[in-house]
């Protein structure tokens, strides 16, 4: 085995550990634990409708888990995806309600407008932390807060429909509204947008200058610097790139799954997508997969709630052991050492 | 071995990024000896150090006490084990008295408060039993570097230490002050204390320990007797160059001026002068070599010439080609066809988890010669990387392979091929052999020397005498600051002269300091 198999075989063990886990919680809650496992690792991919939800809801996963992505690549801690998933939720939601366009031009405006929003609002940790070196994980979380009171405000006082029971926005005007793409399920227009998305990002990481700036950045700053690379804007174009995507994930999930924007908490999409990019490798391909695996195994706690006697929390056990695994560096580290120590006497 | 106090039993230490710091090391200390380890620096001395005292594990090999085989997961087990160490950069809290960061940790306890009195009591007593007289109620930022490292050394005692680590302490001591050190640790020494010296100062080490292990390119020599040695052969088991290099250089006209540095003087922070009138100049198809023991002006310097001055110029001009590169910055520095291999790998030249093929590419990926417009073209860059490694002898499994998976003389192999493949007008070279094994050295040395002789001007800055003498056109000795000599012909000049030089003992007139300075 050769020690660049490593960090996938790692993953792959994180997620068998977190899963073996689950299924002993499962054999101690349950009544009939074998059924119950069943339904969780069966039922989300059982029926056409079950598969639609998976991919519905593994979108706005992709969205954040991508944007997080480029980010920690760039070696950049911020976790601000979740504050600009709401607000450029709020924006689009705000021209759907408001602009009158036709169904083609409707939604390729909102979508754009959350996305600019998204990718300016971003660019304020950035520029804090390429000019004054601001921590900004700290700047994010902290924005976070502030998009979420601000965006709750516009919620609130300005898009309100007072007709509506709850706290909800007027109707979206039909002609916003994403095409579903799959009959029968909710499976929306946005997941073809974010493969194209992953795709470009994809190319962009790989095989363009920037990418290359980006990667050497995220890899050691001072190298990067030292070989003539401008860090400090890649710092800031990283951000700016970044939360363009997350906005973008905002308005395609409002646009795609909703008909008045109603969201009253932090949807949660924003710190999904740093599991989703943990377990992705920070690869933009691979966010594919892990949001489906993520989307998957939600799904099956919910239906494993629906169907059976085991809360869908039980879940949150699982995700919780899979990031403190993944995060935790000395976990396996000695399995890494034999073979490492195997490959540095072999070149000597 | 018996009657070993300490052994480590072909010890391997690989960092999580590749890198191989330790091969099967072996260092044995016996009870009452003071113990040199010393090497040049990344010869791996440091994580030797951090292994027996716990802040690192071994990857292999183990780790025996009073033949006893112990597992040092943390400082706190080494220091209950009775190793106690004195950092290089002290580990003292500035705003506490003396007896405060003594008891820090273990603090005596009256009623729910810190027993301040006892903890006076504690300090007064264990400076008078070593004889290290510190005053326990001073705070510790108004202390001297030599009286916070006594209060290091106690507060090691203080907690039960038997075996004593110290890192390089005579690195920021006075003379007078590493007297009285060296006393202190005869003292020591003779109340039954072991001490592990750790140096690259061969004098120092020859006055004050009784043996010596040598360690070179994460490799550990025999222990040997320090009588038993000379420096001279301690320095050559530490450079592992029993032969001296010799290179056939043919003699060239030098071309026109590429960088001139003229009457060029730098302010540090607090005001000190970091250079006082430097001048020289490299002209095209020569090297000039900078000698000078460690931190007389070269790493000041250097950062002038790449775009990251430390400091305030106040007088003289730095320019490359005529253009003043004084404040510009290191991409727009590039731009000037000028090259840079700088002294630490780990940090500046290399980016440890990318690849080989990434990090050859970084001073030309932008040059359109990999690909016009924003994407880059990968069979170009895998063609480009393949002849490199191919050209430079990196021995590795192909450019796909993160750098920091190979040795040290294969990544500055690596540095040093990117360096050159630019064809650059100026090289500035920071210690390009440091730390590399001698095959590599010697292979480094000829591509310089193959650059010269293409027309590159190169500067080359140097601890290594031979590599010194033995490369340069002409040489410049900088001893505080400040230009001390001028050789047009280095390799006439002899070692022995070289040192009085950079020693500030000799000093030649103006007049033939200023020749290094052409038109």
């Amino acid at each position: 085995m050769k020690a660049k198999y490593f960090e996938p075989f790692r993953t792959l063990a994180v997620i068998l550990i977190a899963l073996v886990i689950a299924f002993v919680i499962i054999s101690l809650v349950s009544d009939r634990p074998l059924e119950t496992i069943l339904i969780f690792l069966w039922e989300p991919l059982a029926t056409k409708g079950h598969i639609g939800n998976l991919i519905e809801m593994a979108i706005p996963l992709m969205f954040t888990g991508l944007s997080v992505s480029l980010l920690f690549r760039a070696n950049l801690f911020n976790l601000g995806a979740e504050g600009i998933f709401y607000f450029s939720g709020v924006v689009a939601a705000a021209i759907a309600i408001h602009a009158s366009l036709n169904g083609f031009l409707h939604p390729i405006a909102a979508i754009a407008a959350g996305s600019v929003v998204g990718a300016l609002l971003s660019a304020i940790p950035g520029i804090l932390k390429a000019k004054w070196n601001a921590n900004e994980l700290v700047t994010s979380l902290m924005f976070n807060n502030i998009l979420f009171g601000v965006g709750l405000y516009i919620l609130n006082y300005q898009l309100r429909d007072a007709k509506a029971f709850s706290s909800a926005s007027y109707k979206f005007e039909p002609t916003a509204l994403l095409s579903r793409i799959w009959p029968g399920t909710r499976v929306h227009a946005g997941l073809i947008i974010v493969l194209v998305m992953i795709v470009a990002a994809h190319v962009f990481l790989y095989k363009t200058k920037w990418g290359y700036e980006l990667r050497m950045t995220g890899a050691n700053r001072a190298f990067a610097g030292y070989s003539g690379i401008r860090t400090a804007r890649v710092i800031i174009l990283t951000h700016l790139i970044a939360g363009f995507i997350a906005g973008m994930g905002g308005s395609v999930e409002v646009l795609g799954m909703y008909t008045r924007f109603n969201w009253v908490s932090l949807p949660g999409y924003g710190l999904d997508g740093a599991l989703v990019a943990m377990l992705a490798k920070n690869n933009p391909l691979s966010v594919i997969g892990a949001a489906l695996f993520l989307s998957y195994i939600r799904n099956g706690a919910d239906l494993m709630a629906r169907l059976s006697d085991v809360p869908s929390e039980m879940i949150s056990i699982v995700q919780a052991i899979i990031i403190l695994l993944l995060s935790a560096e000395q976990f396996l580290k000695f399995w890494k050492n034999r073979m490492l120590l195997k490959e540095a006497r072999k070149h000597g | 071995m018996s009657g070993a106090l300490l052994e480590m039993r072909d010890v391997t230490k690989v960092y999580p990024n590749g890198v191989m710091a330790n091969y099967k090391v072996r260092f044995s200390l016996r009870e009452g000896e003071i113990h040199a380890i010393v090497g040049e620096n990344g010869a791996g001395k440091s994580t030797l150090m951090k292994m027996m005292f716990g802040m690192e594990e071994p990857s292999e090999g183990e780790i025996l006490l009073r033949g006893e085989k112990v597992k040092l997961a943390s400082p706190q087990d080494a220091i209950d084990r009775g190793i106690g160490m004195v950092h290089q950069h002290f580990m003292l809290v500035p705003s506490f008295t003396v007896a405060e960061n003594m008891v820090l940790g273990m603090e005596p306890k009256k009623g729910l408060g810190i027993h301040f009195a006892e903890a006076v009591r504690m300090t007064e007593e264990m400076s008078r039993k070593y004889n290290l007289a510190v005053d326990p109620k001073a705070k510790v930022e108004n202390l001297t570097v030599g009286m916070k490292q006594k209060v290091e050394i106690l507060k090691a005692l203080l907690r039960g230490a038997k075996i004593l680590i110290l890192d390089e302490p005579t690195a920021v001591l006075t003379p007078q002050e590493t007297e009285e050190l060296f006393r202190e640790l005869r003292l020591l020494k003779d109340q039954g204390h072991t001490i592990v010296f750790i140096s690259h100062k061969l004098k120092e080490v020859k006055a004050i320990c009784d043996r010596i292990t040598i360690m070179r390119a994460g490799r550990s020599e025999d222990a040997f007797r320090t009588a038993d040695v000379t420096e001279q052969e301690i320095s050559r088991l530490m450079v592992g160059r029993d032969v001296v290099l010799k290179y056939d250089k043919e003699k060239r006209e030098a071309g026109e001026t590429i960088l001139a540095v003229r009457g060029f003087s730098l302010a540090g922070s607090a005001g000190s002068r970091l250079l006082s009138d430097v001048g020289f100049t490299v002209r095209a198809g020569e090297i000039v070599g900078i000698a000078g023991v460690e931190g007389n002006g070269q790493t000041p310097l250097v950062e002038a010439l790449t775009g990251s001055l430390a400091g305030t110029a106040v007088g003289g001009s730095v320019t490359v080609k005529g253009a003043d590169i004084l404040r510009a910055d290191i991409r727009a520095i590039r731009k000037h066809g000028v090259s840079y291999i700088p002294e630490d790998r780990m940090r500046q030249g290399a980016a440890g988890e990318a690849s080989i093929a990434d990090n050859l590419i970084s001073t030309q990926y932008a040059s359109g010669k990999l690909g016009g417009g924003m994407f880059m073209n990968g069979g170009k860059i895998e063609r480009l990387a393949a002849s490199l490694i191919e050209a430079f002898d990196v021995r590795c499994s192909g450019p796909k392979q993160p750098i920091g998976m190979l040795s040290g003389g294969n990544m500055q192999k690596v540095v040093v091929a990117r360096e050159c493949s630019t064809e650059p007008d100026l090289l500035i070279a920071e210690q390009p052999t440091r730390g590399v094994d001698i095959g590599a050295a010697q292979f480094i040395h000829r591509k310089l020397i193959e650059l010269r002789d293409r027309g590159c001007a190169i500067l080359l800055v140097s601890a290594d005498l031979n590599e010194i003498l033995e490369l340069s056109d002409k040489l410049l000795v900088l001893y505080e600051g400040r230009v001390t000599a001028y050789f047009e012909e280095p390799s006439a000049v002899g070692e022995e002269e070289l040192g009085l030089y950079m020693l500030g003992i000799n000093r030649q007139d103006p007049e033939q300091i200023g020749r290094a300075v052409h038109r």
